[in-house]
């Protein structure tokens, strides 16, 4: 179960936004996670405490392919993001660094910054702690829920790799 | 099915491949630059992989931070190389190097046909060639790397209809930059866009790895091009490698069609913060500005510096500002010396540099100062993107830019070009 305070965005928040590109040298999450937000909300790494969610509106993660975007905002300390819809590559990224989302348009629309969520990842359910409102998240598509249950893209193929590598010839 | 579909199918080893689909596809091409390599580099190694399925088909091409910008880039490259020279694969740098999205189709690395993942969400410009391209994370590319394959989920394609002939010094910039306009970032979330129609047919290459190179701002997964003479001849001399073209069936195909007349479009500008908050020039041209770009993946390819010297020969950049010429490639830059380009920019003032993403992504070459703005012929006007939070940037095509370097302010080139 995750349970935090909701620090707020709004549309369109892309990856420069989560981390400029002057630190895609760094590869500390912590490091990382102190410069997250910077250029639209320069205080966001000292307020967010670990455990907290970001919610945001549409298209969150827009922009550049970088992995450390996803990564930056664990190393922030956050938890999850809610969001009523992710870019591409970052939905691909987040997966792949363990970050978990959720698309949820009524969590996202009845929710304020500061607010308590509770979310459930195994059935997606949301919890509005703060305003007593229950949501249900649209569930991640089957065959990703696979890979994850498999621990993720690079174990699924660490597995493939080990059978091959047993077999004869 | 559409073209993108026929061609994640052929890779899918399959007959067919519906909509919304997960399939794992085979990949003709996997590349990665210097500011996302080490990662997949690092996930290589953890995954314990003792070769690339194919080191023929992995590329690194060194372009963000390069030529190094400082240590930290300096030893991440220094990595890369040795890295690439373990592994065998293609590593790109200094000789005969240049953007990642330049590099690869005018080396014949990508041709119609293919399936090619990068990790830079530009990938999607080779969708220009009738390929399907597009970008993902470095653990992702780490794992194409390995195996050779990767998994995709079949988006929806969006066909978009271009009627009418261009105006002058209309480009694919401004077609893209419209389109976006129209349809907001998010506009083609997840799907495929292609394009079609008259002014595509008209375009040159240039332009349409242009339009292709955008389609990420849109949200889409890849801008596709279906290939055709102009395709073919741009590919003939770059690469023996036998390739098929495919083209959509119908148009009950589509997820939908948005038809454009384009016949008396202008010029068109995308103010910050963000590439759909667009207008024709002619509303913004008393901005002013501070520093000009022209190149990057998005438009430092031979037609843009024809375009941008047809505007600045015999002129002057105007004296408060610094006009920044970045050849794509060195191809291109050997191209525009040895047709007369590079002495027309040099004598109207603006500096030329080596091929480099610098000061698009923030990195080194032309970063701006709190309360500076750029025009640009870049692809992001995001907060922050070229420097200070406080700046602005003001996406164009080049010869609105080099127009723009004359005046000081947002320009039409009609405005300081005769005829």
């Amino acid at each position: 179960m995750i349970r935090g305070k909701v620090h707020k965005f709004g549309k369109n928040i892309d990856t420069d936004a989560i981390i400029a590109s002057k630190y895609a040298n760094l590869s500390d999450p912590l490091e990382l996670g102190k410069h997250c937000m910077e250029n639209i909300d320069p205080d966001f790494g000292k307020r967010v405490d670990k455990g907290d969610i970001i919610v945001a509106t549409t298209n969150f993660g827009c922009g550049s392919s970088r992995e450390i975007a996803p990564m930056t905002i664990k190393g922030a300390g956050v938890a999850a993001v809610v969001a009523k819809s992710f870019a591409r590559i970052f939905f691909r990224n987040a997966i792949n660094t363990g970050l978990p989302l959720l698309e949820c348009t009524e969590v996202v629309d009845a929710t304020d910054p500061g607010d308590i969520l509770e979310i459930d990842l195994s059935t997606g359910t949301v919890r509005n702690v703060t305003k007593n409102l229950t949501f249900s998240a649209v569930p991640y598509p089957e065959f990703v829920t696979e890979l994850i249950t498999a621990g993720g893209l690079v174990e699924s193929v660490m597995k493939k790799m080990g059978r091959e590598d047993k077999s004869p010839g | 099915m559409t073209l993108a579909e026929k061609i994640l199918s052929a890779h899918a080893g399959r007959e067919s491949v519906k909509v919304g689909e997960f399939v794992n596809v085979k990949v003709d091409m996997v590349m990665a630059s210097d500011l996302t390599a080490h990662i997949a580099a690092d996930q290589f190694e953890r995954m314990g992989a003792k070769r690339p399925f194919d080191p023929k088909k992995v590329v690194f091409v060194m372009d963000h931070f390069f030529p190094n910008k400082d240590v930290a880039a300096a030893e991440q490259i220094k990595r890369l190389r040795e890295f690439s020279k373990k592994h065998g694969l293609l590593f790109v740098e200094a000789i005969d190097g240049g953007i990642e999205h330049v590099y690869l189709p005018e080396k014949g690395l990508v041709l119609p046909g293919d399936v090619v993942v990068g990790a830079d969400s530009h990938t999607c410009t080779y969708g220009a060639l009738g390929a399907f391209a597009t970008g993902m994370g470095s653990t992702d590319i780490a794992v194409a790397m390995v195996t050779g394959e990767i998994w995709m989920k079949v988006p929806p394609t969006i066909k978009f209809n271009y009627q009418g002939k261009l105006p002058p010094w209309v480009t694919g910039k401004d077609l893209i930059l419209y389109t976006i306009g129209r349809i907001t970032v998010d506009g083609a979330l997840y799907a495929a866009m292609e394009f079609t129609g008259e002014a595509i047919e008209e375009l040159s290459m240039d332009s349409r790895f242009t339009m292709a190179n955008m389609a990420v701002e849109a949200g889409a997964k890849t801008g596709i091009v279906a290939a055709d003479d102009k395709t073919k001849a741009y590919v003939a001399g770059r690469s023996t490698r036998p390739y098929r073209v495919y083209t959509t069936d119908s148009e009950s195909d589509y997820a939908s069609i948005i038809d454009y007349d384009v016949s008396k479009l202008e010029p068109q500008v995308a103010l910050p913060h963000s590439p759909d908050n667009v207008r024709s020039i002619s509303e913004v041209s008393d901005v002013r500005v501070d520093q000009v770009v022209i190149g990057s993946c998005t438009n430092g390819r031979l037609e843009d510096f024809e375009y941008a010297a047809r505007v600045l020969r015999g002129k002057r950049v105007h004296p408060d500002i610094r006009c920044i010429v970045i050849p794509g490639s060195q191809e291109v830059y050997l191209a525009a010396l040895q047709t007369g380009l590079i002495e027309v920019f040099a004598r109207a003032g603006a500096i030329v540099g080596p091929p480099t993403c610098g000061p698009c992504v923030g990195g080194h070459m032309g970063i701006l100062a709190a309360g500076e703005r750029c025009a640009s012929t870049t692809n992001r006007n995001f907060i922050g993107r070229m420097g200070s939070p406080r700046s602005e940037i003001y996406l164009v095509n080049p010869a609105v830019a080099a127009a723009s370097a004359i005046t000081g302010r947002l320009t039409d080139p009609k405005e300081v070009v005769d005829r």
